[in-house]
């Protein structure tokens, strides 16, 4: 039965799948080692774990790991140079400038690729798997598209800062996004002169990013906190603030009046229990269970415990997650194996859990936007949807012959590049399990196994029949080649897409 | 429409409870083809040429990279088209001409297959076709023309809209194909995104190929129509298992469909390969309502002559080829094609013998269902926009009258505002 309150699961009750879920939900599950060591350690430390991360080292990112002045605006003299040629038409100056600025477009659209591998390979290679997770679900949900902003450099420096405060105080992060270059440009904001204030940053900040469509505000009051937004721009890779820009007048918000400025209208904004609803109710979706249709009865007295918290807080948000991660709710039956993976979910999850070699970052990349989740790319400021808007019947078959991709080097439809031959070593999964007397593996323990470690809950009956006649007709001995032939069945499973 | 096209009302009074108590456990693709071919009846249905709403089809072709609009419909009768256009004007006498209302406008001399078109009342060629403060660039009018939203040209397409609005919560299945590697904007909704891919042998699950022995697991794995009965409804795993199964039908179908012999020959270019597939598909009797193929190259700027001949031989060829394998198949009634580009090209012709990005440009439809001829009003070639066409009529018009006559559809939720739908169709559909 799904309980409304934060209470947090039984000590005991915390075995195999409820260990498999919390590394799948908090991260992008583990290995059967990984798996096995966190029910040793038992909830209240593998949550801790999970989300007080900070003293795991990682590897530091450095501001100069991408370059930052491939799009910078043209210097005062390439201005002067531009329009001197277009009023003396100078064709062949004017073309030798478009050329630079193509040659640039090229340069930063290759790097906003770089910026795509390298954060997927810092998912499938971090050691603390929820900083990663939680950038991911920032960057859905204050989503900001590469191919409306075109600079790659500010899409990395809007990444830092979701990683930044991915487990930090997500009010501190509200005044950052309004002071972020990326989101800036997004929104048009840049250019939002008291003259004629551009309501687009406005709008968004409340109906998608703090308070949710019509929840406590008013047409008024985004006409209004958009005058207070004005001048928030940036020049370069750096936030500017142009007083020159900016409404220092009255403006009224929320029903309040006075000279409000960006920084006041967003603490009026988190001022409201319904920010805190919004924000809650968006983690529920993404971590706990995100089936389509309103969310009522237990689940949504959760919820609004859960914004209780999250405001006794004052918006930290590890707590909050902590809370989230113990408790019984965040267990129950309904919730274990009820999400659909997203396709970086599936992709990061499969390296990880499997330990696949990856043949070529280039390829899951690809297969990410294949199957709807081009990251850097999201269709829309809405972010992506999620759920059940995944899977249709051709991102079914790109899901599974990715999978089938990563554990046999063999090349899925529709990619560029080459098929190649697999090094997987799929036996060091079964490493725990004991040898016969003949020195071999037992091939319904190893089955059993299997279906244990790949998928999120007990598995349906006939999926073990299938595997063992699989394995009959293939000789039975488990080896190498069987076992990564039964991954191919086991990833190629319906119930494979959820975690 | 959505999953009652599966079984409408008719289909239940006519055939009773026997066949809806399966309709339960039965994935909704089955269901539409075993009617379709058990019950003569319904197939007599849906070959009339009037077509039920539920049954009609649109096919979208899209031209890639700007077609010159200029040299597809030809103002030969214009002195200025030929003084802006010194070496790439097509000669008068070349033109294959409108002649009657539409004196003086003519189609490029490749484009036979459209002109036999037009000679049959099959074609409605809409002239001038654009958007207010057309956007130069190939990305960003793409994007325009896709999202039908020139303000903010991001987010959802307008024929995923219209899926999305015409269902709710769980998307439809195959109901909207693309060929092509990558599923093209217009198609992505909020819920339903379309099927995508380049050849119908690449839709199926590469594991197959590693050994003969793992087609039966998989079958097992995912055809498991008999563990429907025993998943809960609702919940995400009958979702993944109805559409796993769905996936296995529609792959198999699609490869069926597309290895039967076609009742007319394609002509062997890219288009006439696309729309070969997508005749054989709905002859098949595909459930799906949108197909979508491109076709790209238009980008003329330099050499364009040849360039620009060829893929006007490739459109009116495989056009032509595809209304005569649909008549063939007696569904030419319920199909509706359509073909676009993200803008026209410059008046005059540039230094390199091509032209430049434009603006406005002429929208091909075809079928027994448009109101045939030369429709709206060619813009003039001297009263310009920066060197450009000034548009005559809004593209956001005519997906208005493809939604509200052909789809039978709300345009003012899909378009997210109120466009007078264009007059493009015959006064019965």
């Amino acid at each position: 039965m799904l309980t409304a309150s934060l209470k947090p699961l039984k000590a005991d009750a915390f075995g195999h799948w409820e260990a498999n879920h919390l590394l799948r939900r908090a991260g992008f599950g583990g290995t059967p080692d990984q798996v096995r060591l966190l029910v040793e350690w038992g909830l209240d430390r593998s949550v801790d774990y999970l989300v007080n991360y900070r003293e795991i080292t990682t590897e530091a990112i450095k501001a100069d790991d991408f370059r930052g002045d491939i799009m910078q605006p043209p210097s005062p003299e390439e201005r002067l140079a531009y329009r001197n040629a277009q009023q003396s038409q100078d064709e062949v100056t004017l073309e030798k400038i478009r050329r630079l600025r193509q040659d640039r477009q090229r340069q930063d659209r290759q790097q906003v690729r770089a910026l795509q591998q390298w954060w997927l390979k810092r998912m499938i290679e971090t050691p603390r798997p929820l900083e990663e997770k939680m950038t991911l679900f920032l960057h859905g949900h204050f989503a900001t598209g590469y191919r409306t902003i075109e600079n790659s450099y500010h899409m990395f420096l809007q990444n830092q800062t979701f990683r930044k405060h991915a487990v930090g105080n997500f009010a501190e992060l509200c005044f950052q996004i309004i002071r972020d270059p990326a989101m800036l440009a997004y929104l048009d904001n840049n250019e939002s002169h008291k003259r004629l204030p551009n309501e687009n940053l406005a709008r968004e900040l409340m109906e998608l990013f703090t308070l949710g469509e019509g929840n406590g505000y008013t047409e008024s009051d985004i006409k209004e906190g958009a005058k207070a937004l004005t001048g928030y721009s940036f020049e370069g890779n750096e936030f500017l603030f142009r007083e020159d820009f900016h409404d220092e007048g009255q403006k009224v918000i929320f029903g309040k009046r006075g000279t409000f400025n960006g920084d006041d209208f967003v603490r009026m904004i988190l001022g409201k229990p319904q920010c805190s609803e919004f924000i809650s109710l968006k983690l529920y979706r993404f971590f706990v269970n995100d089936l389509p249709g309103p969310i009522e009865g237990p689940t949504r007295a959760f919820v609004v415990n859960l914004a209780k918290e999250m405001r006794q807080n004052k918006y930290e948000l590890a707590p909050v997650l902590e809370t989230l991660f113990r408790s019984e709710h965040f267990y129950d039956e309904e919730n274990v194996a009820a999400e659909i993976k997203s396709p970086v979910q599936l992709t990061v999850e499969a390296v990880r859990s499997l330990k696949t070699p990856i043949v070529d970052l280039n390829i899951l990349v690809d297969a990410l936007g294949l199957m709807g989740q081009d990251i850097f790319f999201p269709p829309s400021v809405k972010g992506w949807v999620g759920g059940r808007s995944w899977i249709n019947t051709s991102t079914l078959f790109v899901r599974q012959n990715l999978l089938t991709h990563l554990l046999t080097g063999r090349l899925p439809s529709g990619f560029r590049g080459s098929s190649t031959r697999s090094q997987y070593d799929a036996m060091h999964l079964l490493s725990h399990l004991t040898k016969g007397g003949d020195g071999e593996y037992a091939l319904d323990e190893t089955v059993n196994f299997l279906l244990k470690s790949c998928l999120g809950a007990n598995p349906l009956e006939p999926r073990r029949e299938t595997l063992m006649a699989f394995a009959k007709d293939n000789g039975g001995r488990v080896n190498n080649e069987l076992v990564i032939g039964m991954l191919c069945l086991i990833t190629a499973m319906p119930e494979y897409q959820l975690c | 429409m959505c999953n009652d096209h599966a079984y409408t009302r008719r289909a239940f009074l006519q055939k009773g409870l026997t066949m809806i108590s399966t309709a339960a456990t039965v994935p909704y693709f089955i269901q539409s083809s075993a009617y379709g071919m058990t019950n003569p009846f319904d197939l007599l249905e849906t070959s009339s040429i009037a077509g039920k709403p539920q049954d009609r089809i649109l096919v979208v072709v899209q031209l890639g990279g700007g077609n010159d609009g200029l040299n597809t419909v030809i103002p030969f009768g214009d002195d200025n088209y030929y003084r802006a256009r010194p070496q790439l004007g097509i000669q008068a006498n070349n033109v294959l001409r409108f002649g009657g209302k539409a004196d003086g406008l003519g189609l490029h001399p490749n484009l036979r297959g459209l002109k036999e078109l037009h000679d049959e009342g099959l074609l409605a060629t809409v002239q001038g076709v654009g958007y207010p403060n057309p956007n130069r660039s190939h990305f960003t009018s793409m994007d325009i023309w896709h999202t039908a939203n020139p303000q903010q040209p991001s987010g959802n397409g307008w024929i995923g809209r219209y899926f999305d609005n015409t269902c709710n919560g769980t998307p439809e299945p195959n109901a909207e194909i693309a060929i092509g590697r990558e599923a093209p904007k217009a198609m992505m909704g909020e819920i339903n995104k379309p099927v995508s891919f380049e050849t119908a042998d690449l839709f199926r699950w590469i594991g197959e190929d590693l050994h003969k022995s793992m087609a039966k697991p998989y079958e097992e794995i995912n055809r498991g129509g008999e563990e429907l009965a025993g998943v809960k409804e609702g919940t995400q795993m009958e979702f993944l298992t109805r559409t796993a199964l769905n996936a296995q039908i529609a792959s198999d179908q699609i490869r069926n469909a597309v290895r039967i012999q076609p009742l007319v020959e394609y002509p062997r270019n890219q288009l006439g390969q696309q729309l070969q597939m997508v005749g054989s598909m709905i002859r098949a009797e595909l459930p799906t309502r949108v197909y979508y193929v491109t076709i790209s190259g238009f980008d003329t700027h330099a050499g364009q002559a040849n360039t620009h001949a060829n893929l006007m031989t490739q459109i009116g060829s495989a056009i032509l080829a595809f209304q005569k394998d649909l008549k063939a198949q007696g569904n030419d009634g319920r199909v509706l094609t359509m073909t676009f580009s993200e803008f026209g090209r410059r008046v005059k012709q540039n230094a390199s013998q091509g032209t430049d990005h434009g603006t406005a440009a002429p929208m091909f439809l075809a079928g027994p269902m448009v109101r045939p001829g030369v429709l709206g009003n060619h813009p003039s070639l001297t009263d310009l926009d920066q060197g450009d066409l000034k548009f005559t009529a809004d593209f956001r018009c005519i997906y208005a009258a493809i939604l509200e006559s052909w789809l039978k559809a709300d345009s003012r939720k899909v378009l997210k505002g109120a466009f007078k739908p264009a007059v493009i169709f015959n006064k019965q559909v």
